[in-house]
């Protein structure tokens, strides 16, 4: 302060007060406070989610050999289980006894985004997730490999696979030749509704669902966009796999209209089942597998194969990279590639089977799910499948965004 | 450590404040405070600084995200669902004002008139608990489904045509309505609004009571200048442990509701997961932070109490 000197004191009293105390003061807080912002700044700045794309092949050692054990994740009620103790899973039991694999199996996935949220950090990390083995709806699947997020399976290891997956499902447009992936079970969006809550009234295509007034309020349609939009691009004539940007928007605007009008009564993912057994719901766009299990318990429950063609998509077994077992992982898909395994999964999940020949094992098992075509489409059902285009990924961030704000959020 | 810690403390009688035992006084606090701030510095401090760094950056999940300082995001966010928030605000807000209609009186005669009762009643207060979030909100789809019995009584009543001439319900249904949506939020968070009121009347002197009487009070009034205003900070207190977390739900408006009752916690929800869109959703994250902070520092300000149970 020497060169306040001159100053007289109660001057340089009143000056030494504004810089200790006054409102210019530096006092020990602002500056805690001001170091603490410049902090909390840099930290912003430092902040950053690096690129998720991995590039080298997500391969690490393979344990298999030493280590019996297989890590597989799946969705609940997505395999055949014992009648009298529902831990005890026949087809995976068969697998162990003959390879000595001890499988840790468990239904942790309920859904693709909430799943895929749960193993991002670890996958863009470069790091294991404890997963050697996982189900993933195909353009989820589409995204992972997208991302490098998954091994190349190798066919040495699975040779009825290689054989045995049928012709349709060989060569997707997001996996060629199936290097990463390989069916678990294939899934048909299809119309449902309650024969009840229409009074007898027949729903066989979105058109009618959507217009016809007596069913205002109790429609809904999926939460899956490629399930929902692709059933009313079909119905709007466009196929699906060829679908352009205007063609997308034409029919989100389409469901957005019975959106307005209250005739939808929501999006739903596969909880629609309660609703659909007890007629709040009076028709809906629905699951096939979903729909045997209903109709076992609610008979006026039916479904319409619609004129103007159907969804298909599959889920898919995925090694995620940096797993430990994929060896072990390659088995278990060549194991549920035999015809006899096959069918029993069928038989009680009463999903699409993708194995070629599963058709006569399941003849002998169980002649009603046989001859059911949700479960083993015949030629005609067949020939009306329809698959959605694979995206790319801005493509894909932009048509989830149109979707997410059709379905309200 | 051990070997100084017993020195004799009266070797320097003149500077107690400079003993090694008084300066390890002086620690002990700090050493106390160490989890509980660790705590807020490792799950609020450090998310905090990262998701207001998450929604000033741009780029895709394959590109990955930089820093851009793109505050447009903000106002993007904010014109795109501002919608999504009045919408969790009105919810909330009538939630929280239910509760209050219906907790009060509960907590008044469970803190008042239960007598012996008083135990059970509270543990039938907190028994729904015992069940999970989901499966509650999930039971309310039964309870509420279209020709059940509660929907058709409502409608042999009449009511369901005046609650649907003011939009809170559709034709002849509750379930995927607004009312649904906040019944659930109700029920969901009635218990946090009880306790908090019955805490705070449960302390009140009951010879307030007989001298506010003694001194030609009606019962009314007594209630009005005598147990309400000493009740304050369990209304504040409930209020805000239901509005708060009632805004950001969004299991009820995803479970009981329909496309248009969609609340900010949804949007938040799909733009995170579905869309991977995360700078929006930070930038929404803090948009309902600020939402919040707000209206509750003005509610304070307005409600005036000191002391918050």
């Amino acid at each position: 302060m020497e060169s306040f000197e001159t100053l007289s004191p109660p001057v340089r009293a009143a000056m030494e007060r504004s810089l200790t105390s006054g409102r210019a003061a530096l006092t020990r807080r602002s500056l805690v406070g001001a170091c603490g912002a410049a902090l909390g700044l840099g930290a912003i700045s430092a902040c950053g989610i690096p690129a998720a794309t991995s590039t080298n092949s997500g391969s690490t050692e393979d344990r298999s050999d030493k280590e019996k054990v297989l890590h597989f994740s799946n969705w609940p009620l997505y395999i055949d289980v014992d009648d009298k103790d529902e831990n005890l899973r026949p087809s995976l039991r068969a697998f162990s006894k003959q390879t000595g694999i001890k499988v840790d199996y468990t239904e942790d996935i309920s859904d693709n985004d909430a799943f895929f949220g749960k193993i991002k950090p670890q996958l863009a990390a470069g790091q294991d997730t404890g997963r050697d083995l996982m189900v993933l709806t195909d353009w989820m699947a589409s995204r992972l490999i997208r991302l490098g997020w998954v091994q190349k399976l190798d066919p040495a290891n699975m040779p009825h696979a290689f054989t045995n997956l049928d012709q349709r499902f060989r060569n997707p447009a997001w996996d060629p030749g199936r290097a990463y992936s390989y069916p678990w079970a294939g899934i048909q969006t299809v119309i449902a509704y309650n024969e009840k809550a229409t009074k007898g009234k027949k729903i066989t295509s979105i058109s009618q669902m959507l217009s016809e007034s007596s069913l205002k309020g109790r429609v809904t349609m999926l939460t899956e966009m490629r399930d929902t939009v692709g059933l009313t691009l079909l119905d709007m004539g466009v196929d699906p796999a060829k679908v352009t940007e205007d063609q997308y928007d034409a029919a989100i605007a389409r469901i957005q209209k019975s959106v307005d009008s209250k005739h939808i009564r929501k999006f739903t993912g596969n909880e629609y089942g309660q609703e659909l057994a007890s007629g709040d719901i009076a028709a809906c766009v629905a699951w096939g597998g979903d729909l045997i299990q209903l109709q076992a318990d609610s008979p006026h429950i039916k479904y319409v194969v619609p004129d103007a063609g159907y969804m298909t998509s599959t889920d898919n077994l995925l090694v995620p990279a940096k797993a430990k077992h994929k060896k072990n992982a390659e088995r278990l898909i060549d194991h549920y590639y035999r015809p006899d395994v096959a069918a029993e999964l069928a038989a009680y999940v009463n999903y699409v089977s993708p194995v070629r020949g599963a058709r006569e094992e399941l003849l002998k098992l169980d002649k009603e799910a046989a001859n059911n075509p949700l479960i083993l489409p015949d030629a005609a059902m067949a020939a009306k499948a329809h698959e959605f285009r694979a995206l790319t990924a801005e493509e894909e961030k932009r048509f989830e965004q149109k979707f997410s704000k059709l379905i309200g959020a | 450590m051990t070997a100084v810690a017993q020195a004799p403390a009266p070797v320097k009688p003149a500077d107690p404040e400079r003993s090694p035992a008084a300066r390890r006084r002086r620690r002990v606090p700090y050493l106390l405070l160490f989890p509980g701030l660790a705590w807020l510095l490792i799950f609020f401090v450090a998310p905090m600084i990262y998701q207001a760094s998450t929604s000033v950056q741009t780029g895709s999940l394959e590109k990955g995200f930089k820093v851009t300082w793109h505050f447009a995001t903000y106002t993007d966010a904010l014109t795109e669902y501002y919608p999504h928030f009045l919408r969790s605000v009105l919810y909330a807000g009538s939630a929280t004002a239910l509760c209050l209609l219906i907790g009060y009186p509960l907590a008044y005669t469970i803190a008042f008139r239960a007598g012996r009762w008083r135990n059970v009643l509270l543990v039938l207060v907190i028994a729904p608990f015992f069940t999970s979030f989901l499966i509650r909100t999930l039971a309310w789809k039964t309870i509420l489904s279209d020709g059940g019995p509660v929907v058709s009584g409502l409608d042999t009543l009449g009511l369901l045509d005046l609650t649907s001439s003011i939009g809170l319900t559709e034709g002849h249904r509750v379930l995927a309505t607004p009312l649904a949506v906040v019944c659930g939020l109700t029920y969901n968070f009635l218990p946090f609004m009880i306790l908090p009121l019955y805490t705070s009347l449960e302390r009140i002197d009951p010879r307030l009571h007989e001298a506010s009487g003694d001194l030609y009070a009606k019962p009314l009034t007594t209630f009005r200048k005598v147990t309400f205003p000493l009740s304050m900070p369990g209304v504040v207190a409930g209020t805000l442990l239901t509005f708060i977390p009632a805004t950001g739900d969004y299991i009820n408006a995803e479970l009981l509701g329909t496309t248009n009752q969609k609340m900010v916690g949804n949007v938040i929800q799909s733009q995170f997961l579905r869309v991977l869109d995360y700078p929006t959703a930070a930038a929404l994250s803090f948009i309902l932070m600020a939402v919040i902070l707000v209206m509750v520092t003005l509610y304070i300000r307005k409600a005036g109490t000191e002391e918050l149970v």
